[in-house]
This record gives C-alpha cells, structure tokens and sequence, in this order.
C-alpha cells in the first residue's frame, strides 16, 4: 500500500487521482444527461418515459442486488469521487499557491480563461450539486410540487418557474467552463495527448462540452417554453386538484 | 629554469598511449577516497573529468562561476565533433585524422598528443551515446557524419547545430550522477582566485564565493584548471561574456608556463558587428560552408541587393583562390581571406566588413526542406538577431576572435610545469598547433577529461605528498594576496567600469594582435595596452561592498588579469617572427598572399615564465619533432 | 532609442524588494536588452551608484543564464531568452518592467539574479543514464530511427532556463523536467533507469518546492526552446508507470530495427 501513499503525495500522483475522479464524474454526467433526455419522450400517458427510467435505475439486476442496490453502489463510487477529486484539488492548490511568491504579476500567457478559474468553477458546481440533490433526490426544496418517483412531474414543475430555469442554466454554463478546460487537461494529465492530436483533442473537448451542455439545457428550456406537456399521472392530476382546492 | 621534459613515452606513435597506460602506476580502489582532486571548470573538460575520477572513487571537488555547472561556456559549441569512425566509407583512419589536425595546425603542435587525440576520438563517440547524447541519426538508425572545414572526409558527429550543449549535458549529467552519489561535490558561482603551493606543489585554491563575497580555502592533493580559453581578451569574440584567463593566469604568476599565447583562431563565420555597444559576436557554425557559398561582389561599393547582383559579376574568392577546398578552407584561410577582400573595398553591410555566405544554389539544388533540416536552428538564431532570413537573402559573416590555441604548457600527462597541477581543454595549450580545425575542440576538450587526465592525474597521486590542512601558512599567504588584491581594485574608487577598459583594450588588441600582425603594430599594441592598465589602475570603479555579491568586482578582477595576458601575447606574436596557422605576420608572407612558415627556427613551442608584474616574461622553447609526418608548405588549392 | 525602466531591486535573499525607475537613452534599436542593461550599469558606475545585478553569459541563448522577467513575461515578448530579445521589438518610449524570475524555489540573491539552484537537484536525482566513463558498446549496434532521435532532441535541448517555473502560475518545474524524462526514456540508453528516473525526478521536484501541473500551458509559450506541452503528459505517463509497478511498454518507434 505504500505505493500508493506515494503515490497520492506526489503532485503528479495526485494530479492523476483528480483527472480519474473527474473522468468518473464526467462519465457519470454523461450517463445522467441521457437519462434526462428520456423526459423528451413527453408525458407518455400513465408513466412517463423518464418515469420508467428512474424505476429502471432502481430496480436493475434487482434479482442479485436489493432494490436500488446499483444506484446505492454508483452513489458511493460518484460521491467518494467528488470528495477525492475536490480534496485532491484543495491540496495541489495550496501547494501551488506555496510554490508562487505572493507578488506574482498575474499576467496571463495565453492560458484559458477556464482554465484560470477551475477552483472557482469547481466550487459552484459542487454548491449547485448540493442544491440540485435536495431538490430532486431528497425532494427537500418544496418550492413547487413534488412526488417520490414522479420524475416528469417533479421536473415539470420546477421548470415552470423562470427562477429554477435561470439556476439550471447557469449551472450549466459552469459545469461547461469546468469542462472545456477539464476533459482536455484529463487526457493531458493521463498522458493520451501529443503534439499529434492536441488541436484534436482541444476540439473534442470543447465538442463534447457543447452536447453535453445542450443535452442537459434541452431538458428546462423544453419544459419552460412549453413544448414538453403537463404529466398527466395520478399523482400530477391529484396534484394538481389539491393545488386547486 | 628549463623547461622540463615533455614525457613522451618512447616507442612508435602508434603505441606510445598504449605503453603509457601499461605502465603508469595505479592507486587501488580503497585508496582512492584518500585523495582528493579539485577541477576548476565545468565546461567539457572540467565537467568530464571530475565525473571520471569521481565515478574511479577519488573525492572530487569541482568549481564554476555560472549559477549551475550545465552553463559552462561549452555549451554554446554547435557544428561537431570529429572521430575517425569511417563510418561514411571513406577510408577515413586515425592516421588520416591525426594528419589533418597537424597539417590543419601548421606543424605546430606535438606528434604524440595529436596522435592520441586522434586514437580516443573514437572512444569519445561511444561515451557520448552511452550517456544520451542524441546525435543526429540516418535513416536506418545508424549515426549521421558530415564535413568540415579543412579536411575531405565526413567525420564530424554533430546533434543538429547544438552539440556542445548535447555533449556537455551528457558530461553534466553523468557528473550530477556522481554528486547524487556523493563522490563530487560542485562549487557553482564560485570563482578561483588562486593556486596555494606547498613545497612546490599544487595543494590547493582559494576561491571566492559569489554570492557571499566570502574567500574560501579549498586544500586538495591534485588540482586540474578546466577553466577554458582567454578569447575574450578581444572583448568581441564568440566566448561567452564570464569566459577569462583568471585561473590560469594566477597559475602562470606561480610559475605554470604559458605557451603560444599568440596563437588565436578568428573563426570565419560570425555575424559581423553591428554598434559600439555590442557586448560579444555571435558565432555561426562553421558548417554553413558545407552548402553555403562564400562571396562579395566584385565591384567595390556595390550597393545592390545581394539577390540582384547577377552571378559573373559575383566574386566567390574561396573556391576561385582554394579550387580543391573551396568553401571548406581551413579557418585561418577563410578569415584571412574575408579580411583581404574586405581591405580591398569589397566588403558589405553597414561597415564594409561583411561577407555573403550565399545558401541560393544550395536550396535551388536539395530544396528546401533538406537545407532547413540541416540548418534550421541556425537560419532561426541568425534570423533572430538580425531580422534577416537567410533563406531568402544571403547571410552577411565577417571573421571574429574564437578560440585560443595557446595556454598554460603541458606534458605529455597534462601536467603543468607546477606538479600537481593539470590543465586540460582549452585552458591549456593543447593539440591544435597554431590553427584549430573545426570540431577537433570537442574531441580534445572530452579526450584530456575522459580518457586522459582521469589516469595521469591518479598516476600522479601515487606519489609522495605530506597531507597539508587549509590553515597552512600557504593559505594564509594566498589568502592575504586575494584579499590585497580586491582591495587594490576597490580602493582605485575612479568612475569608468571594467567593461570600458575591457572594451578599449579588445580594438587594441583586434587591430594589431588579431587577423594579422606586424612588428610595428604589435610594439603599438603594447605601448597602448601598458597606458590601458594604467587608467585601469587610476580609474576604475566597482560597486562597493566586497563581503556580498557583486558582479562589478568579478569583472575588474578578470579584466586586471586579460590586461596583463593581452601583453604578453604582443610580446610573443612580436617573438614568433614567421606566420603559421591564425598567427599571420605580415613581414612573412609568400607574393601570393599565404602565410610562410620559418621551421629553422620557429618549429617550436614557445612557453613563457612570468617574471613578475615590473619583470620582462622568459621565453622557454620547446622544439618539436616530425617523424610521422613531413613538413610542408600547408595548401589547401 | 528612449526607454523608462522600472527595474526591481533587492539587496539580497529574504530581504524586501522594490521597482527603481531609470531612464535611458541613445539606445540603438539592434542593442540586445542585455545590452541596453550593460549601457544603463556603464552610466550607474559613472554617477557612483549600484549597479544592476543580472545573470547572463553565453548570451546566444544557449547557456540558459539569462533570467529577466521583462514587462510580466519570463523572457519577454518574443519567446526566445532575455539575451536574445532586441530594442527593437519595444516601442520608443516606453516604459518597461523588468524583474527576476520568481518563484518559491528561486530566491533572489540580488537585483535580478536568482538561485536556480532547485532545477540542478532534480537533475541530480534522476537525469541521467547510468553509464560510467569506460568501454561502451559500439553506438551503430544499438539503431535509433532518426525520428526518435528527433523526438528525444526535441526535449533534450532544453537550456535549463528556469522561465517555464517562472511563468506557470503554480511554479511548477513540470516542463523542465518532462524535457530531460522525455529525452533519456525515449533512447535505448535510458531504458536501464527508466521506470525509477520520473519517480525521482518528481519526487525531487515537489521537495524543492515545485508547484504541481494544473496544466495552464503558459510554460511551454514562453519556453525560448519551445519545448512542447507533451513533455509533461510524457512525464505522467513515465511516472505512473513507474510507480504502479507496471513494467513501462516501449512506445513503438523505439524499437530497434
Ligand atoms: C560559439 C562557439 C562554438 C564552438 N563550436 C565548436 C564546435 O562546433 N566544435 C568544436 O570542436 N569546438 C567548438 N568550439 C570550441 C569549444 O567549444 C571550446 O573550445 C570548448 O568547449 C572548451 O571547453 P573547456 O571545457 O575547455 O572550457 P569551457 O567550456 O570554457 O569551461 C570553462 C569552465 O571553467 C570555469 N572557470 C573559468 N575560470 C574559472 C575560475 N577562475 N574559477 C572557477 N571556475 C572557472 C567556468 O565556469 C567553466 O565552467 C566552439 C566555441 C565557441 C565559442
Ligand atoms: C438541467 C439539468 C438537470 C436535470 C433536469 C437533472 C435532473 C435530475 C433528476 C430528476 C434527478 C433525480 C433522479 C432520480 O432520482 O431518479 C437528478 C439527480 C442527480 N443529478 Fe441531476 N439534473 C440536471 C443536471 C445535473 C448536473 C449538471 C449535475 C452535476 C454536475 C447533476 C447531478 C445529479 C446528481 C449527483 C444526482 C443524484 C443522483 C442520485 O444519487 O440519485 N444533475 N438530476
Ligand atoms: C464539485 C466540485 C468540484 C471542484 C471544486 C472541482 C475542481 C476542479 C479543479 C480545480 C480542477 C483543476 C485541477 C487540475 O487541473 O489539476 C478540476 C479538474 C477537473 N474536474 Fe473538477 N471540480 C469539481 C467537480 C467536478 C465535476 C462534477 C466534474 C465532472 C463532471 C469534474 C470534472 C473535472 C475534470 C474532468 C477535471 C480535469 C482533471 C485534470 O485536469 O486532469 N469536476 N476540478
Ligand atoms: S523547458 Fe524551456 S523554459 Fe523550461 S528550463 Fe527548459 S528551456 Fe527553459
Ligand atoms: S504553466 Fe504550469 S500548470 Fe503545467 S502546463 Fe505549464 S507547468
Ligand atoms: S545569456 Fe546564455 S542564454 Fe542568455
């Protein structure tokens, strides 16, 4: 095990357990996004595409694993990701931070400007994640309606509010800054890149930064401009009476 | 005092080296770690050599002034080195590469040692690949060999325009790997002020430290001076900007001969000066003359773009006055040659001293692509210091000071005429003769640090020695001169920089010591530099401050030291009354303009005692045998 | 030529520095910087002030001694060292700003000139192939395909400048020492050493007090030997290959033919 220790203390080493954390994370995002898009399938009668996909996620290889058995694992392997890569980047920050007299001239030499500002990009978004699971994970934020397992009708709901589209969006735009610098320096930081393919792989960096923030965006932005219909679920119609009543 | 003998091993010349290792006395592996060597310099022969005794187990300490001992001035060696691999088929031999170097020398140099030279090239190219060096390779993987100036065969190894800094990166690297293992330890920003003599022999230095401004003792068993050449006693040369006689100039004040002082080689291809401020010339390569072709226009003050002067009305006075060698005239010529027409009014740029270096039908005839792999780098430094490209519009070159063929006299085991101590590379006065050929500086520089000096030096430390300590008397005395001697440089308190003085006394130099050289000029040269000293003496100024850093004094110290060298090389050019290699007297030439030897009475060395500063320098000579080549008139027609 | 020079000056290491503005004049636009610096020390020694220290020798851009940091960028202008940039690539007029190469690991002796001594440590621990002076075998019976030859040139020419630590914004050595892992892994001589050289050489590295690589790339643009990022990815791969205790797989133009 002492490798690893080694390993992990190293600048390099560390830089490699952030770019396989952040692989991890931008796989998981990957998935989630195609997920979502299942909501493009529209209300769909009694249970919603994206309804039944969520059922799905829970109830995969169910006869080998406890319900939900899957989701719980994939849980613990996103989460202990977002804690090492986050840990790991507070330690290379610090150290670099010691490495630079504190009269640095800032001046930029050509860097990205996403690149400047992965700290800052990095910290909204796990402050957005934190947000984003209380409101549809353990339903907690109860601004609009929500319903265990209802996903289209939670989602509908939210999505009505200008307020909740606007967060969505901007979240987006930072997971799309922390992206455009970070699926570059990861193929850097594994060593993948060349003088051969860097300009390709800045452009398909970029490239997959761009579906992935359309393929999220399409979600609020369908549901806000109405395109994408009211559920019409049980819980939605019972809902919707008790919201009239 | 008589100059002693020179220790050549008896026995053909083909076997000399062989006899001498066979018998030199061996120090056993315990033992080693009981002596200590000190090697002043970093540069290919200093870094070389204290990696190989280190890497034997003798305590190694090592000096040098720049910030890290990669810096050394080395580095900035760019076209090749020579060893006569045959690797491109053509018949090449180290009979051949040792003829060559002593024809390319004027018969100057020693029989034996070129030999040698010759004889270890090979091995040099071996150590290098061993160490990483990345020469330039063929398709197939084969190591790559091109020509240089001087000789007919493709013998230079080259790693693209960089190989000194590739070369000496590899003796840097494999000296940092005996510092990793404790063997070596490296004094950089360092400066040896002074040899301490103990019962006649060399125990030790003291060196300044130039960050604290504090004077150390260093006590040792052997010291080897790896400390370079003295160029920059021309103030414009190629040498870098810190490279000095210091060392080896305190070593001469203790009774270390200094031999051919005068023979310096101005490289012919540099880009010539462009203002009064200029601080060095930069050098481009040598091995621009493979493509590149020489010429001036033939009408004087022709003031045409180079590319709109119609080829007849171009003279190429290389390949018109040198048929069989053309542009690859060994340098002396070239430089001469560049000096001739440019004394006739041909000459271009600003200052009328420029040559074009024409790469036209070079390009026209492999395209492009072949010339810039081959040159690129260089095409991109010119380029970036003059704005011009040279794929477009010719190079503009003129001659500058380069190399110094002189230095302290050495044995057959590069020992001085002080025991204990050694003087390798350039610093001493080597292999070359009166004129350096291309690439033979490398092969030299790596030979005396890898393959010679590691066995006379530990062949040396089997003799007797009391063990000495740093706070024996000869310390305190040394230290007492070093101190005095800083404090004669402060306390001057004028108002004029050592550069000033450095500058002035370089144009007195250039003008009567430099390309040619005359007995009325060189008596000027000494009335002018002896009034330069004494401004010098009057007028200086450095910062104050002697305990810290500070560079205004390094440099007074180096420039008190060049004025005294530059006088001695008047005095030795005035002597040495026939032209051979780079000393070109013009009182001695043949009608056609060649230089003319006199071998009657100048087939010699010239090594000269100091006699103090009021004191007139001694002349020793050292005669030289030819039994393995005949004299003859050099020519490269 | 006419310039106002706002130059830092620091007595020596630990001590606080400030900017000291000088002008000059009469500079000739084919003056190198260091030139126009001697120009400004020869002036300084006249009126019995201080010089400026300032590191340089080669001056060819080769020896990697020059240091200066010239208007916020190791170098200036123009990627090539501070020795090699010329007046002429300034504005007459114009102030500019020159400092040392700064960097935790590189405290400042005086004026402009800084110890550098951290990048000759990493070296020591790693960069370098193990062969002692002796026998060798024959070079021609170990081939090397000229384009890995040019590869391993292509990082082997680094000068040892320091400028890429001066101008990562995390002080990172990364390029510097990707250029010398680059050059000894690629050859057939440095396979012996190879999989423990990068694990040295970083491990030395983050003693000496390097930053660690967020990849931000300014290293490689003011890189005067343009040293290519790829050095640093080279540099990942070596050493995660060396520390996970893979043996490392030759790349394939290596192989000897
Ligand atoms: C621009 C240029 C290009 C060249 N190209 C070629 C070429 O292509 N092929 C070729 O064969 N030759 C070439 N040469 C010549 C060759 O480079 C040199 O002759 C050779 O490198 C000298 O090596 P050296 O080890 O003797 O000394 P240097 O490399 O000059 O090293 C001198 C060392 O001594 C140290 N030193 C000096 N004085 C002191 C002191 N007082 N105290 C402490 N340390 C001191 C310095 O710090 C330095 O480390 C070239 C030379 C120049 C100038
Ligand atoms: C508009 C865009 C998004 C929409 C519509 C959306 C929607 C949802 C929904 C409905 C859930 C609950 C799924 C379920 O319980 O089955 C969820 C969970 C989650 N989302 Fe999002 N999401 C979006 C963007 C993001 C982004 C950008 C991130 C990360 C940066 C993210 C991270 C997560 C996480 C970590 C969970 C919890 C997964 C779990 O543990 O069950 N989401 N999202
Ligand atoms: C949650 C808070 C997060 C913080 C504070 C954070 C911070 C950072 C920082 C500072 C970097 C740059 C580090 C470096 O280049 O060395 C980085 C890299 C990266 N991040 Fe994040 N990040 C966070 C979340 C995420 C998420 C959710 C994802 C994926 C969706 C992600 C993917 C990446 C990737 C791919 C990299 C590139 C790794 C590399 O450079 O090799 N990060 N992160
Ligand atoms: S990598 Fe470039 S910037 Fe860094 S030390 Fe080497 S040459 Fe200088
Ligand atoms: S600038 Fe610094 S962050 Fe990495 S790519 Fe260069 S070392
Ligand atoms: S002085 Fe040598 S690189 Fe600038």
């Amino acid at each position: 095990m002492i490798p690893v220790a080694d390993f992990w203390n190293s600048t390099v080493g560390k830089k490699t357990v952030v770019a396989v954390t952040g692989t991890i994370l931008v796989g998981y995002l990957i998935l989630h996004m195609v997920g979502n898009l299942n909501s493009l399938f529209g209300p769909g009668g009694a249970e919603p595409r994206v309804d039944w996909y969520s059922g799905w996620l829970r109830e995969i290889a169910e006869p080998l694993f406890p319900y939900a058995g899957v989701l719980w694992l994939a849980r613990v392997i996103l989460l202990g990701s977002i804690v090492i890569h986050i840990t790991g980047v507070l330690q290379l920050n610090s150290r670099n931070r010691a490495a630079r007299p504190s009269r640095y001239p800032a001046r930029r030499i050509g860097r990205s400007w996403e690149s400047g500002t992965m700290l800052v990009s990095g910290l909204l978004v796990l402050a957005f994640i934190i947000f984003h699971i209380l409101q549809f994970t353990t339903l907690s934020i109860t601004v609009t309606p929500l319903e265990h397992g209802a996903v289209y009708f939670n989602l509908y709901n939210a999505f009505q509010e200008w307020y909740f589209v606007v967060i969505y969006l901007a979240a987006l735009v930072l997971v799309g800054i922390h992206l455009r610098h970070g699926i570059w320096s990861l193929v850097q930081t594994l060593g993948l890149d060349s003088p051969a393919r860097n300009r390709g792989i800045r452009y398909g960096a970029t490239a997959l930064t761009l579906v992935i923030v359309i393929g999220f965006a399409l979600v609020p932005v369908l549901f806000w401009t109405g395109v994408l219909g009211a559920p019409e679920t049980e819980a939605a119609i019972a809902s919707l009476a008790g919201g009239t009543a | 005092m008589n100059l002693p003998d020179a220790k050549i091993p008896p026995g053909p010349i083909e076997k000399k080296w062989q006899t001498w290792l066979d018998q030199h006395r061996l120090v056993g592996p315990n033992n080693r770690s009981d002596s200590k060597v000190i090697v002043i310099g970093t540069g290919l022969a200093g870094a070389s050599a204290a990696a190989s005794l280190a890497a034997q187990g003798f305590r190694v300490e090592s000096f040098c002034f720049q910030d890290s001992s990669r810096r050394a001035h080395s580095i900035a060696a760019q076209g090749g080195i020579n060893a006569a691999k045959d690797y491109a088929n053509e018949g090449d031999s180290v009979r051949r590469l040792f003829h060559d170097t002593m024809k390319g020398g004027d018969f100057r140099s020693r029989e034996a040692n070129v030999w040698r030279l010759a004889e270890l090239s090979e091995n040099i190219i071996d150590q290098a690949v061993a160490q990483g060096v990345p020469f330039n390779r063929e398709y197939g993987g084969q190591l790559a060999t091109r020509s240089f100036g001087g000789v007919l065969v493709q013998r230079t190894f080259y790693s693209r325009g960089q190989t000194g800094q590739q070369l000496l990166l590899g003796a840097y690297s494999a000296l940092q790997h005996q510092v990793a293992s404790g063997n070596a330890v490296v004094h950089d920003r360092h400066e040896m002020l002074d040899l301490v003599l103990v019962d006649g022999q060399a125990r030790g230095v003291i060196v300044r430290n130039l960050v604290t401004g504090e004077i150390e003792r260093h006590a040792a068993d052997a010291v080897i001076l790896a400390s370079g050449g003295y160029t920059n006693v021309y103030y414009l040369s190629t040498n870098a900007m810190g490279s000095n006689v210091t060392a080896a100039w305190r070593a001469h004040r203790h009774g270390a001969l200094m031999a051919n002082p005068c023979y310096t080689q101005i490289h012919p291809t540099c880009i010539p000066q462009s203002g009064e401020y200029q601080s060095k010339l930069t050098l481009m390569s040598e091995s621009l003359r493979n493509d590149g072709r020489v010429w001036v226009p033939r009408k004087p003050g022709d003031d045409r773009a180079p590319t709109d002067i119609p080829d007849q009305e171009r003279y190429y006075y290389l390949e018109e006055r040198y048929p069989a060698f053309g542009n690859l005239a060994p340098r002396d010529i070239a430089s001469r040659a560049a000096k001739v027409v440019c004394d006739d009014g041909l000459g271009v740029g600003g200052t009328g001293r420029g040559v074009y270096l024409d790469f036209r039908d070079a390009i026209a005839e492999r395209g492009h692509d072949v010339i810039e792999g081959r040159y690129g780098n260089l095409f991109e430094m010119y380029e970036n210091i003059t704005g011009d490209n040279p794929y477009e519009t010719p190079m503009m070159i003129y001659p500058a000071p380069h190399y110094a063929m002189g230095g302290l006299w050495v044995d057959y085991e590069l020992q001085t005429t002080i025991p204990g101590l050694f003087a390798i590379g350039e610093a001493n006065f080597s292999d070359h003769g009166a004129n350096r050929l291309g690439a033979s500086a490398l092969m030299q520089t790596l030979a005396d640090g890898y393959f010679i000096a590691p066995h006379t030096v530990a062949h040396y430390l089997t003799g007797d020695r009391e063990p000495v300590s740093t706070s024996d008397s000869a310390f305190e005395q040394a230290e007492d001169a070093v101190e005095s001697h800083i404090t004669r440089l402060m306390d001057v308190d004028g108002t004029t920089a050592a550069q000033v003085f450095h500058r002035e006394m370089g144009n007195v130099m250039l003008d009567n010591c430099g390309m040619a050289r005359n007995a009325e000029g060189l008596e000027r040269a000494l009335t002018e530099i002896r009034a330069i000293k004494r401004d010098f003496w009057s007028d200086l100024r450095v910062d104050p401050g002697r305990d810290e850093f500070n560079q205004s004094l390094e440099y007074a110290n180096r420039v008190s030291d060049f004025l005294e060298l530059g006088e001695l090389m008047c005095v030795d050019a005035l002597r040495r009354e026939e032209s051979c290699g780079g000393h070109f007297r013009e009182e001695h030439q043949t009608p056609d303009g060649e230089a003319l030897r006199d071998d009657d009475r100048f087939a010699k060395v010239t090594a000269w005692e100091y006699r103090g500063e009021q004191g007139d320098p001694v002349p020793h000579d050292e005669p030289l045998t030819f039994e393995n080549v005949k004299l003859a008139t050099r020519s490269y027609k | 030529m006419k310039f106002k020079l706002e130059i830092w000056r620091q007595f020596e290491t630990g001590e606080e520095g400030h900017f000291e503005t000088f002008e000059v004049d009469g500079i000739d636009p084919e003056a190198s910087f260091l030139e126009m610096l001697d120009q400004l020390n020869e002036r300084l020694t006249g009126e019995k002030r201080r010089t400026v220290a300032f590191d340089s020798d080669c001056r060819e851009g080769i020896c990697g001694s020059c240091s200066l940091v010239i208007d916020d960028t190791p170098h200036g202008p123009r990627q090539v060292t501070s020795c090699q940039t010329y007046m002429r690539d300034f504005e007459d007029g114009s102030t500019i700003r020159v400092e040392p190469f700064r960097s935790t690991s590189f405290p400042v002796i005086r004026d402009l000139v800084t110890d550098r001594g951290a990048l000759d440590r990493v070296i020591q621990a790693g960069g370098y192939t193990g062969a002692t002076t002796g026998p060798q075998p024959e070079p021609n019976s170990m081939p090397v395909a000229p384009e890995v030859q040019e590869r391993a040139m292509d990082a082997a020419i680094c000068i040892g400048c320091g400028a890429c630590v001066a101008a990562c914004p995390n002080g990172s050595a990364m390029l510097f020492t990707g250029a010398k892992v680059t050059h000894l892994n690629l050859l057939p001589q440095g396979q012996p050493e190879r999989a423990n050289r990068a694990i040295a050489m970083v491990d030395q590295m983050d003693q000496e007090g390097f930053g660690g690589c967020t990849n931000f790339g300014e290293c490689s643009r003011v890189c005067p030997q343009e040293i290519s990022l790829d050095v640093i990815g080279m540099l990942n791969r070596e050493y995660r290959r060396g520390r996970l205790g893979k043996r490392p797989k030759d790349p394939p133009a290596m192989r000897a033919q």
